[in-house]
């Protein structure tokens, strides 16, 4: 609650009109115990009396009454009636929303084709049947406001409803033995309150002013009873001679609803998820760089050479070093694998390279990537851009989010040649058709034409490599491109870029969780963990003779087929979160040979010949912390 | 040994598409029928692919589906009436996703609380203590009642999940996929875990998975399934080791090993069948290097082989 008001107050428009509409309200509450005029005693001799004469602050109407007293009384009417509308609507609509969205099947179909119906009306016709059934008065004028309304809340809040209703808590309550009933009230409702709050601090200003249309039109309060659509309403014959009759209670409908509708943006942006998550607010079309030591200058190893970055996430207050010095390269031809656990910041690692790590919160505060003699940290975002696919290109995890959905997938090749050079339609099918046949999806002429839904996802991930080969990288990262596919889809895919590496001297980055994938596929590997590689070298070597604890005690606690029944090695704790590394080992609290100088220190990457260990005590040869 | 949970030609069939009027223009079998029995102790792993039903099968065994044909009985009483209630008190689900199982705006207590109170109307001091024995016996701290799932980490989460299973005092709990989520280091802390309290509680497991090691590590048979049907069942060890159906084999020689060179051991491209048009015979003929005539016209059906080995193969190998 504190951190809403404050989200709130951080807005500052939003902030001015809660203080505007706290102070409209609180003289709205103390009306009655003002020394007011009463607002309905006429006194013909003195009409229309101009604003700021003596006994009469804002001048009196064509029938002599007091304005300011009955521009009070009137706000206080129609503040009451808005926001009872608004609380009817929102409680009506939402029943009808979650009883609908929870059910779904049939009583979903009555009740929403119903809500249709409704919402096929204008809103101001329907308003004006229902009061000419009910017949004029502001009760009923609320009446037709709230009616009208509900079709909002209802189809808003069915759409939310749906969405949890599919959520594996709601079937974990069914199975826990809770009635229908209760896990609308106990599971659902609780969900859905925040959105039935964004919609009534959005609609409310829209209902007082609904209520004034129909009070304007005489159907709402009946005189002499004030309330600020009938006081317009009475005004505007002497619209011209007399303005400051229409002007007063004019300017109050305008304040009202200019505050409401400003606080209830800011009650929106401060309560929405996915505002308050940051995903709305746009990344930089590069990573941030704010490199603070100097640059390593290039040694030459390579093809892609990164040296001791670093990349952080400021998030409030907290930094969090994603990675902390990393050293890398990758030769022509070459099969790298980066394996570790989530968190371990080989993702970041990867991305970091051309700048994709989004910022903010992302900032890369330290080190260099050689790509070809040319550093890719800092290098401006024209030329990262010229280079992302053409000399780097990226495999991600889940090729349904990274194809869009609305276009075919041989348009959405096109379209990646297209960004590097410019190609003819015909040469561009052909390419693309070319390039679907390279990474072996059956009859590619027809499936060009196809959408991202229509495949399957080994199909998919197919086409993923596909655009990354679009344009002849020399370097691919692909970041777990295989964790979301089935077994056997997985080998295919491993052996397509198996193939296409050794075919086009590819230099592929390859990271996952996965020994099993490692050993099939790369080279060398490194092992990452809390933001460090702590072990590296050949793959044979690293798979056979673990040096590091802690990958010794990875590869044991990952069953391998073939292995029977039997009982695990697992890693006892977690890994430190990232913005509170300890001193020393970041493995220190889950190694089973921690010493008191483990704790200490930065320990270094030590290296002989193809080998790298991060560890004071590592494994001796053979693999006594693996049995 | 008793029969913990015994099903006979459980199938479930998805209607699709629909007309004006609400009538369905289509169906799609998403589990064909499906008759096994689990022994009370076991732990019996299923492990197919995506889309193969796995999921569509433990839904009905725990009444969330209803199935459309056949029958779920249950420590030897029917239960076919899809109530989750009632089905609740004797088998209960562990969800795949740790976190989105737990309602964020109720405390880990609630959550605990919910199924003592609804089917077994325990009273409050009754269920304070059961709810700190069940912690205890998957190693949470209590502390952690009175917090919101979000502050938890997947590992967490899901003995959260698994505790809350144990609370409704089920002796048959269906695993979904329990640690495909987690981190490879936390899989085996959940693993170990799952194992333990087998023991403890003489709980009897179905875990369904899509990695083959996992399912190997911890199970004492196996079902293997393919677009809908169980395609072999076997002991666990000899399984992946000695598959019989074609494509047990083909799963056994996919699966990354450390050791082994990278072969695809079949052509590329070669997919699952469409489901809304299914092949007459054998699902799997159409990707089979011993397919004949025959199982392109009938549809085999699950058979002993001689020693504890069944499969659903004309031409099964090791024949």
């Amino acid at each position: 609650m504190i951190a809403f008001l404050s989200l709130l107050a951080r807005n500052r428009l939003a902030l001015a009109g809660g203080i505007v509409l706290s102070a409209v309200v609180l003289l709205a509450l103390v009306t009655p115990l003002l020394p007011l005029a009463d607002p309905d005693v006429t006194n013909t001799s003195n009409r229309f009396v101009p604003p700021f004469s003596e006994g009469a602050l804002l001048g009196t109407d064509h029938l002599g009454r007091d304005l300011l007293s009955r521009l009070l009384w009137g706000t206080r009417l129609s503040l009451a009636v808005g926001f009872a509308a608004a609380i009817v609507a929102a409680t009506i609509g939402a029943a009808i929303g979650i009883i609908a969205g929870y059910y779904g099947g049939r009583t979903d179909n009555v009740i929403m084709r119903g809500v249709d119906m409704l919402m096929a009306f204008p809103y101001i016709l329907l308003a004006l049947a229902i009061v000419a059934a009910l017949g004029p008065g502001l009760f009923n004028a609320l009446i037709a406001v709230a009616a009208v309304n509900v079709p909002f809340f209802a189809r808003n809040i069915r759409g939310i409803t749906v969405g949890i209703a599919h959520k594996e808590f709601v079937d974990a309550a069914r199975l826990a033995g809770l009635s229908n009933t209760r896990i609308i009230l106990s599971e659902i409702l609780p969900n859905v309150i925040p959105v039935i709050v964004i919609a009534m601090s959005t609609t409310i200003g829209w209902m007082i002013l609904e209520t004034a249309g129909l009070s304007f039109l005489g159907l709402g309060s009946q005189p002499p009873q004030a309330d600020l659509g009938s006081m317009l309403g009475e005004a505007r014959s002497a619209l011209i001679t007399n303005p400051h009759t229409s002007v007063v209670p004019g300017i109050m409908i305008l304040v009202i609803v200019m505050s409401i509708n400003l606080l209830g943006d800011g009650v929106r942006d401060a309560l929405d998820p996915r505002l308050k998550s940051g995903a709305l607010s746009r990344p930089m079309a590069a990573t941030q760089v704010k490199r603070a030591g100097p640059v390593p200058a290039p040694t030459g190893k390579g093809l892609l050479e990164v040296q001791a970055l670093e990349t952080q996430f400021h998030v409030k207050d907290r930094i969090y070093r994603a990675v902390g010095g990393v050293d890398l390269h990758v030769e022509k031809g070459e099969c790298l694998g980066i394996i570790g656990e989530s968190g371990s910041g080989k993702s970041v690692t990867a991305l970091s390279i051309m700048g994709l790590v989004s910022s903010p919160p992302g900032v890369i505060t330290g080190g260099a990537a050689h790509y070809d003699g040319e550093d890719l940290i800092g290098a401006p975002y024209r030329r990262l851009r010229d280079m992302r696919g053409r000399n780097v290109s990226y495999i991600f995890q889940d090729p349904l989010a990274t194809l869009h959905p609305l276009y075919r997938v041989g348009d959405q090749l096109i379209e990646a040649i297209r960004a590097h050079r410019p190609i003819g339609k015909e040469a561009g099918r052909a390419k693309a058709v070319e390039l679907l046949d390279a990474v072996r999806i059956p009859n590619a002429a027809k499936r060009i034409t196809d959408y991202p839904h229509e495949m399957s996802g080994g199909m998919r991930q197919r086409v993923g490599i596909a655009m990354a080969l679009a344009n002849d990288p020399d370097i691919i990262i692909a970041d777990e491109p295989t964790t979301a596919l089935d077994v056997t889809v997985q080998a295919q895919v491993l052996t397509i870029l198996d193939d296409l590496r050794r075919s086009r001297g590819l230099a592929i980055i390859f990271i996952t969780h996965d020994f099993g994938v490692v050993a099939q596929l790369c080279d060398r590997v490194a092992v990452m963990y809390a933001g460090r590689i702590v072990e590296e070298g050949r793959t044979t070597d690293i798979l056979d003779t673990p040096r590091h604890p802690y990958t010794a005690r990875l590869m044991a606690c990952v069953p391998e087929l073939g292995g029977g029944k039997r009982r695990l090695e697992a890693i006892a704790g977690l890994p430190p979160v990232v913005d509170r590394l300890p001193q020393g080992c970041a493995f220190a609290d889950r190694c089973l040979k921690v010493q008191d100088d483990c704790r200490q220190g930065d320990i270094p990457l030590v290296r002989s010949g193809a080998r790298a260990v991060r560890c004071l005590y590592p494994e001796e040869k053979a693999r006594e912390a693996a049995e | 040994m008793t029969e913990a949970l015994k099903l006979t030609d459980l199938s479930k069939t998805f209607p699709v598409g629909r007309t004006l009027l609400g009538r369905s223009t289509g169906s799609v079998k998403a589990v064909h029928p499906v008759t096994l029995s689990v022994r009370q102790g076991e732990t019996l792993g299923i492990v197919g692919e995506s889309g193969c039903g796995k999921s569509t099968l433990a839904r009905m065994l725990v009444g969330l589906l209803e199935p459309t044909t056949g029958t779920i009985e249950i420590e030897g009483d029917a239960l076919d009436n899809a109530d989750p209630a009632e089905f609740g008190k004797r088998i209960q689900y562990v969800f795949q996703d740790p976190i989105s199982s737990l309602n964020p705006r109720k405390t880990i207590r609630q959550v605990m609380e919910a199924p003592l109170k609804r089917l077994h109307r325990m009273p409050a001091a009754q269920r304070r203590t059961r709810i700190s024995e069940i912690f205890d016996s998957v190693n949470l701290r209590e502390e952690f009642l009175d917090r919101y799932p979000h502050e938890f980490s997947g590992g967490q989460a899901q003995r959260i999940g698994i505790a809350r299973a144990l609370a409704a005092n089920a002796r048959i709990l269906i695993l979904d996929e329990p640690v495909s989520a987690l981190d490879v280091s936390v899989q085996a802390q959940v693993l170990n875990l799952l194992a333990d309290l087998r023991t403890k509680f003489d709980l009897t497991y179905l875990f369904i998975s899509h990695d083959l090691a996992v399912v190997e590590a911890v199970s004492d048979r196996i079902a293997v399934l393919y677009f809908g049907s169980v395609v072999e069942l076997g002991p666990a060890e000899e399984v992946f080791a000695n598959p019989r159906h074609p494509y047990t084999k083909l799963l056994a020689e996919s699966a990354p090993v450390v050791g082994r060179p990278l072969a695809a051991p079949e052509a590329a491209g070669t997919e699952l069948p469409d489901p809304l048009n299914p092949p007459p015979g054998c699902a799997f003929a159409a990707r089979c290097p011993r397919a004949t005539e025959r199982c392109r016209v009938e549809t085999p059906v699950l058979e002993p082989l001689g020693d504890a080995s069944e499969a659903a193969c004309f031409h099964p190998l090791g024949d």
